[in-house]
């Protein structure tokens, strides 16, 4: 574990290019109903989705129904990926999260409100590059905290915390993904006016 | 569109919004979040982030093997078409109700069925899992709402008109987060009926013998 996260910052311009892989892999699932690079997605998250629901609560039977629901989706909306937006990896775990909300605690999610974004033919090339990279930091200063830390956060996620045991401090350097899709947001709505 | 939106003043907490992107939250704070969400543009993005450390979260699990024939299967399954989408609910546009809020309240303010509680205020409770309770609440402007504290977390979305209490004043789109220390009476302000939305995971206890005895009878 901690030789992964020593050296991990040279890594971040050669893994947000992995992300920008997964970025390719999608816009190609999207574009060419192409297998391979559904594949590709596949032998990468897959496990780590079974894995997240296992931990979530889910029977390793019910973790691989709703894992390969969560991978069908993936591949159904694939023409809804906004790499300006989000990372893969994030928008990966939303579907798997909508998932375990519908199979695991039997509830209806309420979303909030879409937004009109309208039709943006090609996301921004930059925008896209910003986000993918920033989400790279935000993975590596997660596996930078100490493990104490570092296993709340786990927890929080997996559903072993309520909110009144989440402490507002996560000791995650959050606020640049933030900034960046307010940012969006403030265009948008200029737009709109 | 939404041109309050900027005035918005209280904000969801972290834990909050941690726990709705991770969604471990009870169905009636998933309703308070996701409208006020809905109406707060600053909230939206910070739920972007927590959503992010959730798929860093995801991806640095230890990966456990699917099935031999999962990808296949999963082919199978895209091909087949059987998984579909339930289509998005219809919402209607500059309704006092938000899009995740017109989900669970049919018709418009005036069609609402409000039961009383007493001292002029109205509420009517929405149908959610039982882990907590959510209700709208119509305060008459000008009045109170009887003294109480929380056992557990309490949250109130204003939707229209504002209240005030020991803390602050709360207007549309303002969420009020109560935890276990708070004792506080909220007033409508003169002028507009105010309207919230209010979740709880357990329920209110009443300060005096009065409210008390109704509570029995109400359920707020
Ligand atoms: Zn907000």
């Amino acid at each position: 574990m901690t030789f992964r996260k020593s050296g991990a910052k040279k890594l971040t311009a050669e893994q947000a290019t992995k992300r920008m892989a997964w970025v390719i892999q999608v816009s190609a699932v999207r574009d060419n109903k192409d297998k391979a690079a559904f594949a590709e997605l596949f032998g990468y998250f897959a496990p780590r989705v079974k894995s997240f629901l296992m931990k979530s609560g889910a029977s390793p039977d019910l973790a691989e129904e709703c894992t390969q629901e969560v991978m069908a989706t993936l591949w159904n909306k694939a023409h809804m990926f906004d790499p300006a937006k989000a990372s893969v990896s994030t928008w990966i775990f939303t579907i798997a999260r909508n998932r375990k909300i519908d199979l695991l605690r039997k509830q209806k999610r309420p979303e909030p409100e879409d937004l009109p974004w309208g039709p943006e033919p090609e996301p921004d090339q930059a925008d896209a590059m910003g986000l993918q990279q920033e989400t790279e930091q935000l993975g590596q200063a997660l596996a930078a905290l100490p493990e104490e830390q570092r296993k709340l956060i786990e927890k929080a996620y997996y559903g072993e915390l309520s909110h009144s045991e989440i402490a507002a401090e996560t000791g995650l350097p959050l606020g640049t993904i933030k900034s960046r899709i307010r940012l969006a947001l403030e265009r948008l709505r200029h737009t709109m006016k | 569109m939404m041109s309050g939106m900027k005035q918005i003043k209280h904000h969801l907490t972290e834990p909050l919004l941690m726990g709705y992107a991770a969604g471990t939250l009870p169905e009636a704070f998933n309703l308070v979040v996701a409208t006020h969400i809905s109406m707060c543009d600053n909230c939206r993005a910070a739920l972007a982030e927590y959503e992010a450390v959730g798929g860093e979260v995801m991806v640095d699990v230890d990966p456990i093997d699917v099935a031999e024939d999962a990808l296949a299967a999963t082919m199978a399954m895209i091909e087949s078409g059987t998984l579909t989408e339930k289509p998005a609910p219809a919402r209607v546009k500059n309704s006092i109700f938000p899009g995740p809020l017109q989900d669970y309240v049919k018709g418009d303010l005036d069609s609402l069925k409000w039961r009383k509680v007493g001292g002029g205020v109205s509420q009517m409770i929405l149908p959610t899992s039982k882990d907590a309770s959510v209700r709208l609440l119509r305060i008459p402007a000008g009045t109170a709402v009887p003294d109480h504290g929380h056992r557990g977390t309490e949250l109130t979305l204003v939707l229209q008109g504002a209240f005030v209490d020991d803390e602050d004043r709360f207007a549309a789109g303002d969420v009020e987060v109560a935890n276990e220390d708070l004792q506080h009476t909220p007033v409508a302000e003169e002028g507009m009926d105010c309207i919230c939305l209010a979740a709880t995971d357990a329920p209110l206890k009443f300060s005096g013998l009065l409210p008390r005895i109704a509570q029995k009878f109400v359920r707020i």
